[in-house]
């Protein structure tokens, strides 16, 4: 419990520093300008587990996630884990892996997870929506280049369907080239003939997205539920 | 013809014995002569169910008759009218037989009509969706309809006590709460038959359905609470049995749940063992979900929260465990027999509404539950509505809220509820029967009537319609993953959390102990997706005659990673996984430019036999679908076709012509009669017949994919859809082939453009279409479903029986080693531009030799693949009934533009 104390204190240390929500970094501020709305609480809440997983360090490791017993049975566990660490997600670079985190970094990867707000117009949440699906396209673009490549989205399928034994490789790679000929019929069309499809760009993903509510599909509910639990 | 449907009725119910069905009446002796009678008139024996098929019939045919119309339609709900033509009916046979009959009696209601209906829903019941808002359907469902009820009741009463009602409703503040109890509840079937037609957004959907659903528990509750209190009196009422009452709530609906889920249990698990005998899977659906309704029903639990969990728990499983078409029989089994009953029981609301000796009116009373329902609702919704915005992840707005106010309609259920009241107990029974009736018929006709416009002119999220696409699926999936490791992460447990889980406790246990070993192994919710869309796609294909060739597919090749491509070529999965592999066409095609070097004139001389046989399997596979017992083979056989024909067209388009193939050939006679034919085919006005002969063989597989496609009954809506389908004037023909024959010969083999053109050029069927623009489909996934594997290996070994002795000489290709090309293929669309030579044209004849040899060597499979159709090959068959196929492929294009 005192970690839990010292953590608010933390807090709202950084509160003071740097204003109302400070540990929403600039950065967070800038591109989500609703994303504010976070409370302190909540905000302690995650320091608060941060710090566990931290081991009281502040700066989180890959390795601490290992500690996350829930995690191991993700089949894109590793995925995952790596978009904590991707600068392009951390704001912090077009591409490479950031050895550590910060709560800062850690805050700025959880506040892909927040809700729409209401109060948001329209064109809000549209950057709402692309920064969620930036965050899913960074994963899949595993080099970095912009393009989801052949190669990367069969990466990811074989993962998420390596679950299930039974189902081989082949089917995954089938899948994937399936799912890439559909992307591709979808965001180019018509191709010429000696056309070349090279990979999902990012713009491409958004259209494959077009139409597909995804409001409800990356919230993370904590962020919300939260503030009332803890409300006084 | 509903005119004359009436009559048909109004006999038999005037009850007169000997009444004469019209259709009985020609050859039928007009007296029964004494002794032994040569006809007898046996009326009252098949009374009973005469008049119930007579009903379901005159209903049915009530329904076309609506449907004639789609501007009816569309305006009106088929509920409405349906409701009207009871009116109708009942007026009619209230004059005729002076006294009503044949109403909506509540045993017949509950027992019979009422759990098609409610299976229906809740096997249908899309359960991710309903999971996802569970919180807010049990909230509406609990809480609503209790507010609904008390509110309702009580305000009621004091409408009375106000001195409104007029003092011969003689009502206590409980025959009030007993009233407002079975008033309250929203009605699934009325909710349903109107929604349906609305297409409000999904979430609304699921909410307002999910609600009408999961509230039956809640009235029973409440109904049996009130009803026994009423009986007994107020005064004797004490406080623990305002505490059962609470109690049995909970007994009541998670009674209701547990049975539902037993039986599902059971018939999941019934399932896994029906392998032998498939025919009785559907029955079985039907039974077990029957027996948890009326086992529910017997113990007092909630019936409908009992079928509705038995559907939505065991729809994983059966639909995993049956076959094909068992799940299309389940799924149009029970289609009908809900849409049968939602019929019956709309008309039979509308007749019984006639029968006036029933009920007694009071304007004070009638207005004044029409008023309080229609407020209290939208109260409620509203209160409910705000708090779970609280904690909603997507809030409902106040569009929302509005729709879900307006569609809160009462229905059958109501009216059943009330005609079930003892009189002697609830004196102002007659006065409450009147009122649900009125306010039945002002929710479905007004509210029905109304709500579409009101949907329209609010700009409610309409629920778009959009296919599922393997993206999509996959991108969700992910997804789920990623949310269910941020809450691991953040350590909240939250829904996703506790989803995750139950995922993982399914995969290990449940759905082993509960799926056939087979079916539990491909299960998995993109490999479902997968292969719906490949069926899907597979059926589109066929339904163009073969033309499609996404062109994104062939693009693929050009992709750095090929070379993992090609290790998953089709005679390498045949050969060497065995089991469970999945042929991916696309993959195949793109394979094959590596490894198979064949080419479009080769095409060209097999194509007239290639359809031979196929025409062959044809006649069996319409004898195996009558055969019961076959129908598993007959699936493959059907599959097998169309990957055949797939596999035969994608191998015509590979481009790489350019082989230079010095082989050693051990032809056969019918190889070289091939080449006979070829050569006489170098006139494109030849090669264009045996286009149309292909393009005729084709059609006439498409009777054989309509089956298949009710195979595959999730996708069927949408087939049309899908099909992007480019005719042009066979006129172009000539020029195409002519065209196709010069880009035939690539001077080098690296050069050579993976990309579809040229493939769709010398495939005669591509020119008859004579687009040469690519197609690209928008479902571009195909994939060889596993179960068809062993199809293919069995009819890959039919083949093998066929086929000459096969040439065990190592291909030897003289220009390129096959499968180095294969590796080398990415850098292939980059010298594209550089590559087309369409002035030099190699003499077809001379290509087209040159070909069939090297096809002979290339790949022994593949051999053995193409050996059939070449030992089928007849190319005196080539030109007789071309021109009958072609009109008739002409015809078709027609039609389906």
């Amino acid at each position: 419990m005192g970690a839990a104390h010292s953590a608010s204190e933390e807090v709202r240390e950084l509160v003071g520093k740097t204003g109302c929500h400070p540990l929403l970094s600039r950065d967070v501020a800038a591109s989500w300008p609703h994303s504010l709305t976070v409370s302190s609480d909540q905000i302690e809440q995650l320091h608060r587990r941060f710090k566990q997983l931290s081991g009281d360090q502040p700066t989180i490791r890959k390795e601490n996630f290992n500690n996350v017993p829930d995690l191991e049975l993700n089949p894109i566990r590793s995925k995952i884990v790596r978009a904590f660490f991707d600068n392009r997600n951390l704001r912090k670079g077009p591409s490479g892996l950031a050895d550590e985190i910060n709560f800062e970094d850690f805050l700025t990867i959880m506040s892909y997870f927040r809700p729409i707000d209401i109060a948001m117009d329209e064109e809000q949440v549209q950057l709402c929506r692309k920064e969620k699906l930036r965050f899913l396209f960074h994963m899949y673009d595993s080099d970095s280049d912009g393009r989801i490549t052949l190669e990367e989205y069969r990466n990811v399928v074989e993962e998420l369907l390596s679950g299930n034994p039974h189902i081989e490789k082949e089917s995954a790679r089938s899948i994937a080239d399936g799912a890439m000929m559909e992307a591709a019929s979808v965001c180019v069309g018509q191709m010429e003939p000696d056309q070349v499809y090279e990979g999902i760009t990012f713009d491409d993903f958004l259209k494959i997205w077009q139409g597909i509510d995804i409001e409800t599909k990356m919230h993370v509910r904590f962020l919300n539920v939260e503030t009332m639990a803890l409300c006084h | 013809m509903l005119r004359a449907a009436l009559p048909l009725l109004g006999l038999p119910l005037a009850g007169a014995g000997a009444t004469e069905e019209p259709t009985q009446e020609p050859g039928s002796p007009a007296e029964p002569p004494p002794g032994l009678a040569l006809f007898r008139w046996q009326w009252h024996e098949v009374e009973a169910p005469y008049l119930v098929a007579l009903w379901i019939l005159v209903a049915s045919l009530a329904k076309i008759v609506f449907h004639l119309s789609r501007k009816v339609t569309s305006l009106v709900p088929e509920s409405c009218l349906l409701i009207l033509l009871g009116l109708v009916l009942g007026g009619i046979v209230l004059a005729v037989a002076k006294k009503a009959e044949y109403q909506l009696e509540p045993g017949t209601f509950f027992l019979f009509l009422l759990p098609p209906i409610v299976l229906d829903s809740g096997y249908f019941m899309p359960s991710r969706l309903f999971f996802d808002n569970l919180g807010a359907i049990l909230t509406y469902a609990v809480v609503g309809t209790l507010w609904n009820a008390f509110t309702t009741g009580a305000a009621l009463w004091g409408l009375q006590q106000a001195g409104l009602v007029a003092p011969r409703v003689q009502a206590g503040l409980l025959d009030f709460l007993l009233f407002g109890s079975l008033i309250s509840a929203v009605d699934p079937v009325a909710v349903l038959a109107v929604f349906e037609e609305v297409h409000v957004n999904e979430t609304l959907f699921i909410i307002v359905f999910g609600e009408s659903l999961l509230n039956d528990a809640v009235t029973v509750v409440l109904y049996k609470v009130c009803n026994s209190f009423v009986e007994m009196g107020s005064a004797k009422v004490q406080a623990t049995d305002y505490l059962k009452g609470v109690a049995s709530l909970f007994v009541v609906s998670l009674g209701g749940a547990a049975v539902g889920l037993v039986f599902a249990f059971l018939l999941a698990l019934t399932t896994r063992f029906t392998k032998r005998v498939r025919i009785i899977e559907p029955l079985l659906v039907f039974l077990l979900a029957y027996a948890a309704y009326l086992t529910a029903e017997m113990a007092s639990l909630s019936a409908i929260l009992a079928v509705t969990m038995c559907g939505l728990g065991c729809k994983k499983y059966v639909e995993a465990n049956i076959s094909h078409k068992s799940r299309t029989a389940v799924k149009y089994t029970m289609k009908t027999l809900a849409s049968c009953a939602e019929t019956v029981i709309f008309m039979l609301l509308g007749i019984s509404a006639v029968d006036s000796s029933k009920w007694a009116w009071d304007s004070g009373l009638v207005l004044g539950t029409l008023f309080f329902i229609l407020f209290f609702r939208a109260l409620g919704v509203v209160l409910q509505t705000w708090v779970l915005n609280q904690f909603r992840l997507v809030p409902l707005d106040k569009i929302d809220q509005v729709v879900m106010s307006y569609g809160g309609l009462r229905g059958a259920v109501a009216f059943a509820l009330v005609i079930l009241l003892d009189r002697t107990k609830v004196p102002a029974k007659d006065y409450f029967v009147a009122t649900t009736i009125v306010v039945v018929f002002f929710t479905v006709i007004v509210q029905g009537l109304t709500i579409k416009p009101l949907v329209k002119w609010l700009k409610v999220k309409r629920s778009e319609h959009h296919k599922p696409t393997l993206n999509q699926e996959l991108h969700e999936h992910t997804f789920d993953h990623i949310l269910a490791a941020v809450e691991d992460v953040v350590g909240h447990h939250g829904y996703h959390y506790w989803r995750d889980r139950w995922e993982q406790f399914d995969k290990k246990y449940l759905s082993q102990l509960l799926m056939r070993r087979s079916a539990y192994r491909i299960r998995d919710q993109i490999w479902d997706v997968y292969y719906r869309l490949n069926i899907r796609d597979a059926i589109s294909f066929v339904d163009q005659g073969g033309h499609v060739l996404s062109s994104t597919g062939l693009t693929l090749p050009s992709m750095p990673s090929r070379n993992s491509v090609a290790e998953t070529s089709v005679t390498n999965l045949l050969r060497e996984s065995g089991s469970g592999a999945c042929l991916d066409l696309q993959v195949i095609d793109t394979v094959r430019s590596g490894r198979d070097r064949e080419d479009a004139v080769m095409h060209h001389l097999l194509c007239g036999g290639l359809y031979k046989p196929r025409r062959r399997y044809k006649a069996s596979c319409s004898r195996h679908f009558i055969s019961e017992d076959a129908q598993e083979r007959q699936d493959k056989e059907v599959f097998q076709q169309n990957m055949k024909r797939r596999l035969e067209s994608f191998k015509s388009t590979k481009h790489n012509i350019c082989f230079t193939k010095s082989k050693p050939r051990p032809r056969k006679a019918g190889r070289k009669k091939k080449d006979g034919v070829a050569n006489t085919e170098d006139t494109n006005g030849k090669s264009r017949d045996l286009g149309f002969q292909d393009t005729a063989a084709v059609i006439l597989t498409v009777e054989s994919e309509e089956e298949k496609e009710s195979d595959s009954s999730e996708t069927e809506k949408e087939d049309d859809e899908g099909i992007i389908f480019v005719a042009r004037a066979t006129s172009e023909v000539l020029q195409e082939s002519k065209v196709s024959g010069s880009l035939e010969v690539c001077p080098s083999p690296r050069i050579i453009p993976p990309s579809p053109t040229c493939a769709e050029k010398e495939l005669p069927w591509k020119s008859g279409q004579g687009d040469l623009a690519v197609y690209v489909s928008s479902e571009t996934t195909k994939i060889v479903p596993v179960d068809m594997q062993t199809g293919w290996n069995q009819s890959i070994s039919s083949l093998e029986s066929l086929a000459s002795p096969p040439c065990t000489q190592a291909p030897t290709m003289t220009r390129l080693p096959p499968h180095p090309l294969a590796a080398e293929e990415p850098q292939a669309p980059l010298d594209l531009p550089s590559d087309p030579h369409p002035s030099f044209a190699f003499p077809p004849s001379l290509a087209k030799a040159g070909r069939s040899r090297s096809e002979s060597s290339a790949d022994i499979p593949r051999q053995q693949e193409l050996q059939p159709l070449m030992g089928h090959e007849d190319h005196t068959h080539l030109s007789p009934g071309t021109a009958n196929s072609h009109w008739c492929i002409q015809f078709n294009r027609g039609g389906r533009l």
